[in-house]
């Protein structure tokens, strides 16, 4: 699926002798990369396949005397219903911030308003707002709405505060629209929505994947305003991965289960948004 | 008015974003620069107005003074140069295409989507500073191959950078992301630009520095707010590896604690208004210059 | 084109999910009722012919917080429920649990809740000056009439009732007793090192941690900033006995006097015996160091005890022992685990019931042979608490124990006074200036009184 290295150098320059060390040491850094970014899994993933007795801090290295899936079972129906709520909550609202974000970023991008300068830093500073800072008058705003229980609330309130970043997404990504494309298009004619539509867009995928990817975890990955703002029976999956790795006597085993479980969806996503890292995006479009 | 009419419709556009954020982020940004005012203690708010006091009391505060704030500059120095280094070299490595990119990605990306509270205590594991036979975590696989002498106290230790340490976990959580983003921007660049200075006989790195690194300066511009963002706001991670360790302390988990723990709100508006402004005066600047000097090319 | 339309439908699938939303608020089936292990399976009560919108007004439910979720905690807190329940039909129980001990996860959101007045019809905190916030702000029900129809004054030990007393009201229920003031170590490694006993006094503590260093073992395993905060209490107390105490918290005890700057610098002496500066991540790891020899001591409250007994399998004496701590014999440093009432609550009666639960001998005996702790009633079924709980609930019960207190759990100290505490302990720990602690806690004790 990836372009292949050495079909790309047509110019026949000296260096393609070199090419095969450094794909070599190329290969070498990422497998290196590649097991530091695995250490810690290959522990979670160790301690998540103990029994309680022998998970401990020293032993955490170790092999399990035995094998068992005993932990996934019994951590499994606290976090169904989890599930079942993060899934809708994350997928929406990752999709909705992003859509606005790519609004966003276009605008203030290639379609600039006077102000548009101002703006940006503007709607970028939301992004160093701390949660805590803001909780207390968050709950009672929601409460006065009436959005508090319920997923809605929480959806709208990940959206909000997901825009500053996917705005930052986007626009960066679009600055590389050049002029020429765009006055091409208004040449032919066309308004703001269309040549959102038709140029911006086309090109997005990855700017999207990246967004979708950072939204996603995100929503999946909050605790406090799911905590806060959605009754029982809406609590996302983050608040039983706290109730089982956050009581007083830590189940060292069910917890690391629980949050492998809990990464599954997140991870899929990721592969799923993979397809859209492909490489000569710019190209096509330039073609089409 | 035919100019309104040219950008009229992108303000509509962006309008609702607007609004929405200045009641969700000024609006309640503005609420705890009032209470930041007040001497609210306690459960009921009270809004009195005490002037700075608030402000002076935490110039005067040692933890705020003497650990928190030392710890979030050096933290947030070696996370976010850490990070977009390993982030950006990584994505380079794969730009040219390897075998198994899928699985790459996939691997560097995976941390991100492991929740905070597992990374946080198997993070704590590997930082762990036992010795003799309680070594353990990182420091026994470097004994283990022979580096023994690179064992360290991580954030235990009674060094000023201890709190560097956890720029590892944040690192290994968020690097896979940065090099994401690089990715993206790296695709993002139109081949035939690369093509036409190939030809034009530049070579592989002068292609890079005068064509590819420009487009990037966007996408450079993104990771670092986002990583700063981070640096800045994350208390989950540090409150997990060691709870309530001065070593570790930040402004945000002493506005946290504070708040919620001993129920200062006032103080804790206070060290969050700080903050706040610590960030316009350094972020919003870059961001200003970033986007004008894009405007320049 | 084909990412355009991608596009648009996702968005739209979205749009709709997120409508689909707010339907699916209003018809939920009492999931919130149902606990997902097999104990509360057999024990759920099947109240599903009602129509149990969660949050339908007036309907018979109750809404209670607790940070109850962990192993022993919630097979508990499930047993007294099912019997809430059957005493109770008809009234939907919502646990709503959010674990993180007494931590602060539970008190941002319960400070919320309680500011937006839409407060939980009953939740957990600490019995004592924990609660002291909320009292101050109006938010909890005077419980002293109910205290009064329940006869609850003569089945609680005196010490606890004067310790749950506010201003002469009282605004929890207590359920179970915890005990703080515990050392805790191996028999075989005593034995193995020549020590006749664990210490009766700091100072015996601190000879035998000399000798126990020379051989090269750890005397005393210690863990996070609140483990190092609950070893004070014990040296204060274990120094300074019960009365002077209890001063420390009323006033009566000057911090800066001789004895308290020699118990602080016994504190010092000990944490620098301890493995500070491995300090273990939490309290299991650092009991974890004392069950495979690496260090002697431990001191802890006595929930540790259902960690040895139940998690590690361990048989008590054979295995573990454990002795008051150092100059505390005859003390009872207790917390206690309770229930509220707060203001304004939606289902009134229900959660008055559950309060009547909570004190009731049913429901203790239920909950704390489950949880390893000692129930707060004194007419409780001794024959339930074996072992360990058994030789703790004989000095609960015996009326020559003098019950104080903990600091580090709530009773002693309101949470402003414990949250400058802790800054003023960690910079302690760091800079080892104990008249600088003495004189932060005096400034803060003046500030938070």
């Amino acid at each position: 699926m990836s372009a292949s290295a050495p079909a790309e150098r047509t110019d026949g320059r000296i260096r393609s002798r070199m090419a095969p060390y450094f794909t070599v040491v190329r290969y070498l850094v990422l497998f290196g990369f590649a097991c530091f970014f695995l250490m810690p899994v290959y522990a979670l993933l160790v301690t998540a396949l103990k029994n309680p007795a022998e998970v401990s801090v020293v032993r955490m290295w170790e092999w399990p005397a035995s094998l068992s899936l005993e932990n996934f079972r019994i951590v499994w129906p606290k976090l169904r219903e989890g599930f079942v709520n993060s899934s809708l909550l994350a997928v929406p609202s990752s999709i909705i911030s992003s859509a606005l974000g790519a609004a966003n970023g276009f605008v203030l991008a290639k379609w600039r308003f006077p102000g548009a300068d101002f703006a940006f830093p503007l709607i970028l500073f939301g992004m160093f707002i701390p949660y805590q800072a803001i909780i207390i008058p968050m709950f009672q705003t929601m409460s006065y709405i009436g959005l508090k229980g319920g997923l809605s609330g929480l959806i709208m309130v990940h959206v909000i505060y997901g825009l500053p970043i996917t705005t930052l997404i986007f626009r960066s990504y679009f600055s590389g629209i050049s002029e020429e494309l765009i006055e091409a298009a208004k040449v032919d004619g066309a308004g703001m929505l269309s040549t959102f539509f038709h140029v911006a867009l086309p090109i997005a995928p990855p700017a999207f994947a990246v967004s979708m990817i950072w939204q996603f975890t995100s929503a999946w990955n909050d605790f406090l305003f799911g905590v806060l703002l959605t009754d029982r029976n809406h609590w996302p999956i983050t608040v039983a991965l706290n109730n089982i790795a956050g009581s007083q006597s830590v189940p060292f085993n069910e917890a690391m289960a629980s949050a492998l479980l809990a990464s599954v969806p997140t991870l899929l996503v990721y592969f799923l948004l993979g397809r859209f890292f492909m490489r000569g995006l710019m190209a096509g479009a330039l073609k089409g | 008015m035919r100019r309104i009419r040219s950008w009229g419709p992108g303000l509509l556009l962006v309008a609702p974003s607007l609004l929405a954020l200045a009641l969700f982020v000024y609006v309640f940004l503005g609420w705890n620069v009032r209470v930041s005012f007040t001497s609210w203690r306690g459960l009921l708010p009270k809004y009195d107005n005490i002037g700075l006091d608030n402000y002076v009391a935490l110039a005067h505060d040692q933890r705020f003074m003497q650990f928190d704030v030392p710890h979030i500059a050096i933290f947030t120095l070696v996370f976010v140069v850490g990070a977009l280094a390993v982030g950006f070299l990584m994505a380079l490595l794969l730009d040219r295409g390897v075998v198994g990119e899928n699985v790459f990605r996939a691997v560097f990306l995976f941390p991100m989507a492991i929740s905070f509270i597992a990374t946080a205590i198997i993070w704590r594991w590997l930082l762990d500073n036992g010795g003799g036979e309680s070594t353990t975590g990182l420091n026994k696989l470097l004994v283990d191959v022979g580096l023994g002498s690179w064992r360290s106290d991580w954030f235990r230790s009674s060094s000023r950078w201890a709190i560097a340490a956890i720029a590892l976990p944040a690192g290994w959580a968020l690097s896979g992301y940065v090099m994401s983003l690089f990715l993206a921007g790296l695709r993002g660049v139109p081949e035939e630009l690369r093509e036409a200075a190939r030809v034009d006989g530049a070579s592989e790195p002068r292609v890079f520095w005068f064509v590819v690194r420009p487009m990037l300066l966007p996408v450079l511009m993104s990771a670092i707010v986002i990583l700063a963002h981070i640096s800045l706001k994350t208390f989950d991670l540090f409150y997990a590896m060691d709870q309530k360790n001065l070593k570790i302390d930040t402004p945000a988990l002493y506005m946290w604690f504070t708040t919620f723990d001993g129920g200062f709100y006032a103080r804790g508006a206070t060290i969050a208004t700080l903050l706040l402004l610590g960030v316009a005066v350094v972020i919003v600047p870059y961001v200003w210059y970033s986007v004008r000097s894009e405007q320049r090319r | 084109m084909r990412w355009t339309s991608l596009f648009a439908v996702s968005l739209a699938a979205a749009l709709i999910s997120t409508s689909a939303c707010s339907k699916k608020k209003s018809s939920a089936p009492d999931k919130g009722a149902a606990e997902t292990d097999k104990e509360a399976a057999k024990t759920t009560d099947k109240a599903p012919d009602q129509p149990a919108a969660a949050d339908k007004e007036g309907g018979a439910q109750v809404e209670v917080f607790s940070w109850w979720t962990g192993p022993g905690e919630h097979e508990g807190l499930d047993a007294m429920i099912a019997d809430f329940k059957s005493k109770n039909p008809g009234v939907e129980f919502i646990n709503a649990g959010v674990a993180g001990g007494a931590g602060t996860n539970a008190k941002a959101i319960l400070a919320n809740r309680l500011q937006a007045d839409n407060p939980p019809d009953s939740y957990q905190r600490h019995a004592g000056l924990e609660l002291a916030d909320d009292i101050k702000a109006g938010k909890l029900e005077d419980l002293t009439a109910l205290y009064d129809k329940q006869g609850w004054k003569d089945k609680l030990p005196k010490g606890l009732l004067e310790a749950i007393t506010i201003d002469g009201k009282i605004y929890s229920v207590p359920v179970n007793i915890h005990r703080a003031n515990l050392i805790w170590y191996v028999p075989k490694t005593l034995k193995s090192l020549g020590i006749k006993g664990p210490p009766a006094t700091w100072k015996e503590f601190l000879t035998q941690a000399a000798a126990i260093k020379a051989k090269g073992k750890t005397p005393l395993s210690i863990g996070p900033a609140w483990t190092q905060k609950h070893l004070l209490e014990t040296i204060l107390l274990g120094e300074l006995g019960p009365e002077k105490y209890t001063g420390l918290w009323n006033g009566k005890t000057d911090w800066k006097s001789a004895e308290v700057t020699a118990a602080l610098g016994t504190f010092k002496k000990v944490l620098s015996f301890s493995d500070i500066k491995s300090a273990a991540a939490d309290w299991q790891p650092a009991a974890d160091r004392v069950l495979d020899g690496t260090a002697v001591y431990n001191v802890m409250g006595d929930w540790q005890d259902a960690y040895f007994g139940r998690a590690k399998k361990l048989a008590y004496k054979a295995d573990y022992d454990v002795a008051p701590s150092p100059g505390t014999a005859g003390m009872y440093d207790f917390l206690s685990d309770s229930f509220t009432l707060p203001v304004g609550v939606k289902h009134h009666d229900a959660a008055v019931k559950w309060l009547e639960e909570c004190g009731s001998v049913e429901g203790q005996d239920l909950f704390n042979p489950q949880k390893g702790s000692v129930p707060a009633r004194t007419d409780a079924d001794k024959s339930k608490y074996k072992d360990y709980l058994a030789t703790a609930l004989k000095d609960w019960q015996d009326p020559a124990t003098k019950i104080v207190g903990s600091l580090a759990h709530g009773v002693v100290a309101n949470n402003a006074l414990s949250s400058e505490m802790d800054t003023a302990l960690g910079l302690f720990v760091e800079s080892g200036d104990a008249a600088a602690f003495a004189d932060a806690v005096v400034k803060a004790y003046e500030a938070t009184k």
